[in-house]
């Protein structure tokens, strides 16, 4: 597998998504670079024989990270780069196989298939979760230091 | 004392136009709450309580004298990352003291009126090119790059015709998956592409409820239960009429 093509692609994918969702004209390079930042977290661990779940996580993570770092400099909500961000992470695929497997009537593989979609999307909620903890905690130090 | 009472519906407006707005355009929940408290308060109406859900905003303002409180109904929602940051833009104004009342009032009129900043054809361009970058991003060759584009644009053009057709949306998506999945299956039937897993994943992803699931879990976080429950509630409606689309392709064919 290329990594120049896995970086491209993700980019592209995400700012079509800032297209998507209506996001402003100026923001949709962010959102592709934010998309890409997280494919590029996700591919390598992938690749490296880690856990699909915890490469989830960590990807989510790196996207959230970005896209507060992104808000706070531009002054604009942080929604609109996380949100073009993470769907590369959703698991689309793993969904797929396992509504096939399910019509197929091969419920064993199908279960444990939703199973693994539905731990992927848990990871992608607690990478978020993650780094608004992270921010807030940094916000308050912040505060305190100040007074 | 008329007159006080004139000024604090007034600012009331204000308030609920800019929260009806993010509501609408998909911002999240806190987001709403806090704007506007923060409105209200650089008004001087100190006093002021919210509750936002995803389908209406109740706010009180507190004053001397009796509580008033009013209540918007929001029934439709669509998404409009740009709508959100304007307003977003205006409530820092606002706080910053350089925007007046009646300016405000109606700066977030114009916001309210203006059209959705890309055109239909060009979103559905773009949902053709992210599919066909996702289908290399998971692991296709580039001979499916063309069908998986194909498939994706008429994806989300049948999502937005349907849509205007039948105000369900759970139905349109529905209709949408299914395009989808039968347009996929007559390319590689006719040997314009290879993989159907893969080309029917790739082109699927632009109907996936992204922004819902992310709101869902940042409202959850905040603490907005109800919002929260109800945002997840939709991203699996969502999710399950994009699969059971796809599955009556599968089943069919």
């Amino acid at each position: 597998m290329n990594i120049l093509e896995q970086i491209i692609t993700s980019f592209v994918a995400s700012a079509g998504f800032g297209i998507i969702f209506n996001a402003p004209k100026e923001s949709l390079i962010k959102c592709g670079l934010t998309g890409m930042f997280g494919w590029i977290v996700y591919i390598t661990m992938a690749n490296n024989e880690f856990d699909t779940v915890f490469a989830t996580l960590a990807a989510s993570f790196v996207v959230a990270v970005t896209s507060t770092i992104f808000s706070r400099i531009y002054k604009t909500p942080m929604i609109i780069f996380s949100v073009a961000g993470i769907i590369p992470l959703v698991p689309g695929g793993m969904a797929y196989d396992a509504m096939r497997n399910f019509v197929e009537n091969d419920y064993n593989t199908a279960v444990s298939l939703a199973a693994k979609a539905f731990m992927i999307s848990g990871a992608i909620a607690i990478g978020l979760v993650f780094s608004e903890v992270i921010n807030q905690v940094i916000r308050q130090s912040k505060l305190t230091v100040k007074k | 004392m008329e007159n006080k009472e004139a000024y604090t519906y007034y600012v009331m407006d204000i308030c609920l136009l800019a929260g009806q707005i993010m509501l609408q355009s998909g911002a999240e929940t806190y987001r709403v709450e806090d704007t506007m408290t923060r409105i209200a308060s650089s008004y001087g109406i100190e006093k002021t309580h919210s509750y936002v859900t995803p389908t209406g905003i109740i706010f009180s303002a507190e004053e001397s004298g009796s509580a008033k409180t009013k209540l918007v109904r929001i029934s439709d929602r669509t998404t409009d990352l740009k709508k959100v940051t304007i307003v977003n833009d205006i409530s820092r104004r606002i706080s910053s003291g350089t925007v007046g009342v009646e300016e405000a009032l109606l700066l977030l009129r114009d916001v309210d009126k203006s059209s959705i900043p890309f055109s239909a054809a060009l979103q559905i361009t773009a949902a053709a090119i992210a599919s066909g970058c996702f289908l290399i991003m998971f692991d296709g060759n580039w001979h499916d790059f063309l069908p998986s584009m194909l498939a994706g644009g008429f994806g989300l053009f049948c999502l937005i015709f349907f849509h205007k057709l039948v105000p369900v949306k759970f139905f349109a998506e529905f209709l949408a998956a299914l395009a989808i999945g039968s347009l996929s299956f007559f390319f590689v039937q006719t040997g314009l592409g290879e993989e159907l897993d893969k080309i029917i994943i790739g082109s699927v992803m632009p109907l996936v409820p992204g922004l819902l699931i992310t709101n869902a879990v940042r409202d959850l976080m905040a603490g907005h239960l109800v919002s929260g429950l109800s945002k997840g509630a939709e991203a699996f409606l969502t999710a399950f009429a994009i699969g059971s689309g796809i599955a009556v392709v599968l089943t069919l064919f």
